[in-house]
């Protein structure tokens, strides 16, 4: 491993890869956990259980479940996404979306629930309710946020399976401590993960200063 | 209350010696190569050893820098490794007591069936490995410090060459998954034969070029230096040596994968001296 050139390219790489992963994650978990949380359908508790169950899933197991999608033999080997930082990203996007979904629907759900009659009585619209509900939960929504960021930075299982830990293309921090680690090169590995460690306090100093602006 | 501690300790003794043939200390940790785990070979020598003798073996499997590196520290008793030069390096610094020859198999170069950098046809891994660099083939090197990398590396250096082209690529990963890499990429690789037999049924691959003979893959078992650290259990460590060089254990190495894939993935040396196998 070269200093401090490719140390660079491979935290570059992890950040960027996490960041689309979550921010993919929150697109779909802001509107899914709102209306898991606020919707009335039948089936909606049997949902929120998979979505609950989902954040538990083993990083791994998604590896190797988007692995036989995208590998040659699979359904999608056309598109020649296997080993790519674009396969990464689609597997650590099915590891946090469920994160940011259910913590999303359980920041909503825990509003008082005579907010929503109030808002509705003032005359809100749909739109502007939600809007408004949303404002109220900054700060569990953004923890949301925090915990599906925290949940693919710090995975190895999917990136390993799906990146391949090719370097300069697809190694990120979590396999580059992994193969160093693999080489016996202990102190090497060692630093990397006080890297790691770093840039996700780092992240989530700054998100946590978003979250706290004004509560002081 | 310290009754029952001093009790209960006599009665774990006296358990203990009963269990006739038990080691004094059951538990040996064996640093390996991922050749030997993926092939499957230490999934059937194990079993074998621990219910001859009575250990528990706890199998580490890593690549070889990393097997010589926990020698090195202390969290190993037993070494089952292939790089002979880096080997002779620990031993000379003190860090190894025994070593002994095991066995052999050999290295192979496996890519696609069409063979885009022709290297079918010529007769040594030097050439191949020219060939794939002048035609900017596709390769994967394992890039992990394994026996396997080294082996490649020093293919490269003996044809003075540095590999450095965009195809030329390094997975950091085991031998079973770098192989996997270079089927779906329709690359080239080095790999040893063990671990492409083993794999062959998921693999698009072929063998290419077999038979150089700077491709023979030597392991040695070798036990750690006990002197230098306090918990090592070099009576397992010597017991488990002296399994894998038995005579019997040597006959199983040599049946081992003939029925799966009709022929063996290793050949028991144990009888051969380094100097037959061409090893420096």
């Amino acid at each position: 491993m070269s200093f401090p050139y490719e140390i660079l390219q491979i935290t570059i790489l992890s950040l960027q890869i996490s960041a689309i992963a979550t921010g993919i994650s929150l697109l779909i978990g802001l509107p899914l956990g709102t209306l898991l949380a606020l919707g009335k359908f039948w089936g909606r508790s049997f949902f929120l259980s998979v979505v609950n169950t989902g954040m538990g899933l083993p990083p791994v197991v998604v590896g190797l479940f988007v692995a036989m999608m995208l590998w040659r033999s699979g359904p999608f080997g056309d598109m020649n996404l296997i080993y790519t930082p674009t396969a990464i990203i689609i597997a650590q996007t099915v590891i946090s979306a469920p994160v940011v979904i259910g913590l999303t629907a359980a920041a909503l759900q825990s509003l008082d629930p005579r907010l929503r009659l109030q808002l509705y009585g003032l005359g809100a619209s749909r739109w502007q309710m939600i809007w408004a509900l949303w404002r109220e939960a900054r700060l569990p929504l953004l923890a949301a946020l925090m915990a599906g960021f925290g949940s693919v930075i710090s995975e190895v299982g999917a990136s390993m399976m799906v990146g391949g830990n090719i370097r300069n293309q697809t190694r990120v921090l979590t396999t580059a401590i992994v193969l160093e680690t693999s080489k016996g090169n202990f102190e090497i590995a060692m630093a990397l993960g006080a890297l790691l460690l770093t840039i996700t306090f780092l992240v989530n100093w700054a998100l946590t200063w978003v979250q706290q602006r004004g509560e002081d | 209350m310290k009754k029952t501690l001093i009790t209960l300790l006599l009665l774990s003794l006296a358990i203990s010696a009963c269990a006739s043939a038990a080691p004094s200390n059951p538990n040996i940790i064996l640093a390996t190569t991922t050749s030997t785990q993926d092939s499957g070979l230490l999934d059937f020598l194990v079993p074998i050893f621990e219910e001859q003798s009575g250990y528990t073996v706890q199998t580490i499997a890593v690549g070889t820098g990393a097997a010589l590196k926990m020698a090195e520290e202390g969290n190993a008793d037993v070494l089952l490794v292939h790089a002979p030069p880096a080997e002779q390096e620990l031993m000379d610094a003190g860090f190894g007591l025994d070593r002994f020859l095991v066995m052999h198999n050999d290295f192979v170069l496996v890519g696609p069936a069409d063979d885009p950098a022709a290297i079918g046809s010529l007769p040594s891994a030097g050439e191949a490995l020219t060939s794939i660099s002048s035609a900017q083939a596709e390769f994967v090197s394992r890039g992990d410090d394994s026996g396997t990398h080294k082996k490649e590396r020093a293919i490269w250096s003996s044809v003075d060459l540095t590999p450095a082209w965009d195809g030329y690529i390094e997975s950091g990963q085991g031998m079973g998954a770098t192989l996997i890499i270079a089927s779906e990429k329709q690359a080239y690789t080095m790999t040893d034969r063990a671990t492409y037999l083993a794999n062959q049924d998921n693999l698009d691959l072929e063998i290419l070029l077999e038979g150089d003979e700077v491709l023979l893959n030597v392991y040695h078992v070798m036990t750690v230096e006990p002197d230098n650290w306090e918990n090592i259990n070099y009576e397992g460590a010597l017991d488990f040596a002296n399994f894998i060089i038995s005579d019997e254990t040597q006959a199983l190495i040599k049946e081992f994968g003939v029925d799966k894939y009709g022929q063996p993935l290793f050949f028991p040396d144990a009888d051969k001296t380094d100097a037959d196998l061409g090893v420096e």
